[in-house]
């Protein structure tokens, strides 16, 4: 080849490149195989775990039989109550963020507590939820109080989702809109909105998936480790996946490993299938998107 | 008919782009005014101090009076909401919102609160009339208007402000970004159009400039230099500025 | 955006309610936060009443009988960040980069949703894994009386800041213009050099951010070390605490809160504890945010 002429007098630099570059392809080759590994590893090991009796059966014999399905049923009232306070909020916050907030100091200190709630650990949630909800607000273990202490540590995730994908929707639309005599809500509904849909749809199902498959936040605010039947009310506590996993894994003596990894695959399936939803949706839109 | 009278505007941006300084100008009813001169002039932001569509930028400084049919629309008690319904506009990008063709034109009016399907259908047909669009479109009407050609877009965002029944139709840089047959086509539609409405247009060039105005205004660095009507602009102007940017010195 | 609805006069009683609704919302985060920083001082800071300073910053946390050092727990915590952070830190840099400047197509497309994966694992199924395999593997290849210690927590710590710090390196990789790169290629630089020389520092605020978020999150991670790092409340004093057990704040809190009583001094430590660490994870964030905001210039949002 010809070219290697004009490469030879600096090819020292490229053999670092190739280098380089193989090392790197190397290393995140070996951050992606753990991940696929953990993934079947849970499947194989919790795939035989699964059965009709499984989920849909209580525990039985201090848990070490029968099912999971109270915890399957209160991840799943935890994560709606969840979504029934944080996605209006939080898309609220955002449209407020993104469509009105004026550049100021306030706005700045939005942000930052934002990011703050971002940051702060979720076992610091659960403190927060124990001292307002459960004991100030007489909440006590319940539904309600995990839900509400969950949707507070969600919002940074939903606000900061939702404000990105209203702030793709181009200007010219708002500008547009606004000539033609509507009002700022008229546009943001209108024209605003509909545009920014699937990236919130996005957004908020990856803020609910990380509040499924929380256990910190609602150890002492809604959690129960046994149940003997459903919760019937939002002030009932309840039995969740992620909570039920810690507890057969590390405080029952004696657990069928069997039912250890039936749970987990049963926690992944619904977190992840979550996070697979959102990147479908997301796609989709993209792959649609006229702008 | 005197329809707008603007007595010494004066405006800043905060970012201290595109100024206006001591404007002084009346607009005739039923006809093409021309806003013409080089980029950064003020046109464009004069156009948006019309429907106080400045109000979305960062003003910093705006004083003056800008009188429609009397009324200084820069009052901070105007509504003006009726105020961009009365004066409509058009772009230079040909923007449609992402609805159908039929929604583009409708959204006004459906904003403005009219539920009436007849009144509705009857507004658009009329609108995109207008905008010599409907014999292109009335088959496809709930189509995407992404759908459609630049020049048709630009036609259909001409359409959407006509739907308001304005009675002032802004236009800023309409065909700059059409090809000559579409900006031909929008040009005809203006001269139709003028004998019912007030048209003030920030032409692309001085030759569209030299097509279509009745009154030419010359701005020149947020000044207004000269205004007239268009022959005498073009054949004796009265400042040697104008003449040189006519004659192509500069611009 | 500039604010307009100031100035609207005329706008309609619907379009006023709805307005405020929103901007409530938009503050509601500042009244979340003081809410928080309130519940915790309100429960916490009671403890000075009941516990001398000299116990509470001591060496021994045994409150069964009422030893409540907590700088055991403070220091099982750094450590167990340090570890994460080594881990974490040049594996998270390094794929960002791979990704955003080498990685053909495909493997970004493959490598993306790989990690937002790991990010979705919840950490109770990591620390479950992190004791049924790692810590097994742990013990036996390094030959440790026990596979629960710090370095496990570590480890994993690590695998969960990864993603963190993959995807805000990347952005912050990616935000930096086209013409820097050509320009240094355009000059006779390989590829690789144009890496690390100009693209790299280009983005290196963009990448400190991610740094400090994704140490925060370690810092703030509970199931996972709970699980994992043997929950032995000792004082770490050398190098080889790594490969012990160890006792970090966040374990503290979320393995005793159960078992207390409301009021006691026991209660109100655990609360002190969550002071300390929601006054870590804001200090780590402030920072982060500061290095944000110097970054970001305002954005230029042209009129049509």
């Amino acid at each position: 080849m010809k070219s290697d002429k004009l490469i030879t007098p600096r090819s020292s630099a490229y053999l670092v490149e190739r280098i380089g570059f193989s090392t790197l392809a190397i290393l995140s080759f070996l951050l992606a195989v753990p991940i696929i590994g953990v993934i079947l590893y849970i499947i194989i090991h919790g795939a035989p775990a699964i059965s009709w009796e499984f989920l849909s059966r209580m525990p039985s014999d201090g848990m070490k039989a029968g099912g999971i399905l109270p915890a399957i049923v209160g991840t799943f009232y935890l994560t709606l109550g969840t979504a029934i306070f944080s996605v209006p909020l939080g898309i609220a916050a955002a449209i407020y963020l993104s469509e009105y907030a004026p550049e100021n100091r306030l706005t700045r200190i939005i942000r930052i507590a934002i990011i703050n709630l971002a940051g702060i650990p979720s076992i610091v949630y659960g403190l927060f939820g124990l001292g307002l909800f459960v004991i100030f607000l007489k909440l006590g273990t319940s539904i309600l109080a995990a839900s509400l202490t969950l949707s507070i540590m969600t919002l940074p995730v939903i606000i900061t989702t939702t404000e990105e994908s209203l702030r793709a929707v181009p200007y010219a639309f708002r500008v547009v809109s606004t000539s033609l005599g509507t009002s700022r809500w008229q546009t943001i509904r209108r024209v605003v909105l509909p545009q920014a849909v699937p990236g919130i749809l996005t957004g908020v199902i990856l803020g609910l998936e990380r509040a499924a498959g929380e256990t910190a936040p609602i150890l002492f605010t809604g959690a129960t480790f046994f149940l003997p039947q459903l919760p019937n009310s939002p002030l009932d506590a309840t039995m969740a996946l992620p909570y039920h996993l810690f507890v057969i894994s590390t405080q029952v003596p004696g657990m069928p490993i069997q039912i250890q990894y039936g749970t987990v695959l049963v926690l992944l399936v619904f977190v992840l299938g979550m996070n697979i939803v959102a990147t479908v949706i997301r796609s989709r839109a993209r792959a649609r998107r006229q702008w | 008919m005197d329809k707008i009278v603007v007595e010494h505007l004066n405006l800043r941006y905060s970012d201290g782009t595109e100024s206006l300084r001591d404007l002084n100008l009346v607009i005739p009813a039923n006809a093409i005014t021309a806003l013409m001169g080089p980029a950064g002039g003020g046109k464009s932001t004069f156009l948006r101090a019309l429907n106080r569509l400045n109000d979305l930028a960062d003003v910093v400084a705006q004083s003056g009076r800008v009188l429609i049919d009397g009324k200084d629309i820069l009052e901070p008690e105007m509504d003006v909401i009726a105020l961009r319904r009365k004066v409509g506009m058009v772009f230079s990008r040909p923007l449609p919102l992402p609805l159908t063709i039929y929604q583009n034109v409708s959204y006004g009016l459906e904003v403005a609160g009219e539920r009436n399907r007849e009144v509705l259908d009857k507004a658009v047909k009329l609108a995109l009339d207008q905008a010599e669009l409907w014999d292109e479109v009335h088959d496809r009407l709930s189509d995407p208007a992404e759908a459609l050609s630049g020049g048709q877009k630009q036609r259909l965002c001409l359409a959407r402000a006509l739907a308001l029944k304005p009675e002032v139709i802004l236009l800023d840089e309409p065909t700059s970004a059409l090809d000559p047959v579409a900006t031909a086509k929008i040009e005809s539609s203006l001269s139709e159009l003028k004998k019912n409405y007030t048209i003030v247009i920030a032409p692309h060039n001085t030759q569209q400039t030299a097509r279509v105005a009745d009154w030419v205004a010359f701005f020149l660095q947020g000044e207004m230099i000269e205004f007239g009507p268009s022959k005498d602009i073009f054949t004796r102007p009265k400042d040697k500025r104008t003449e040189e940017y006519i004659l192509g010195r500069y611009g | 955006m500039p604010e307009i609805f100031e100035r609207r006069s005329r706008e309609s009683h619907g379009e006023w309610v709805i307005t405020r609704l929103i901007q409530t919302a938009g503050y509601s985060s500042i009244f979340f936060v003081l809410m928080i920083l309130y519940f915790l001082l309100a429960n916490g800071l009671p403890v000075m009443k009941d516990v001398s300073l000299s116990n509470l910053f001591s060496t021994v946390w045994y409150p069964i009988e009422e030893y409540y050092g907590i700088l055991p727990l403070i220091l099982g915590s750094l450590v167990v960040t340090l570890g994460a952070a080594l881990i974490g830190v040049p594996l998270g840099i390094l794929t960002a980069v791979y990704i955003s400047e080498i990685a053909p197509q495909w493997v970004k497309e493959a490598l993306k949703p790989l990690i937002e994966i790991l990010a979705g694992i919840p950490s109770v199924v990591l620390g479950f894994l992190g004791a049924i395999v790692l810590s097994p593997f742990l013990r036996e290849s390094l030959n440790l009386p026990t596979g629960l210690t710090a370095l496990t927590g570590s480890i994993l710590l690590g695998a969960i800041a990864i993603p963190t710090i993959v995807s805000i390196s990347e952005d912050a990789l990616n935000t930096v213009p086209r013409a820097y790169r050509e320009a240094a290629l355009a000059l006779g630089t390989t590829r690789w050099q144009t890496i690390w020389g100009v693209t790299v520092p280009a983005a290196r605020s963009g990448i400190l951010m991610a740094i400090m978020l994704g140490i925060g999150r370690s810092i703030g991670e509970t199931m996972t070390v709970m699980m994992v790092t043997g929950n032995a409340p000792v004082m770490p004093d050398s190098l080889g605490a790594l490969f012990a057990p160890i006792r970090t704040m966040t374990a503290t809190i979320a393995s005793e809160m159960g078992e207390v009583s409301g009021g006691s001094p026991h209660y109100h430590v655990l609360f002190f504890i969550g002071i300390v660490l929601f006054l870590i994870t804001l200090g780590v964030n402030v920072m982060a945010s500061r290095i944000a905001f110097r970054q970001r210039k305002r954005s230029e949002r042209v009129l049509s």
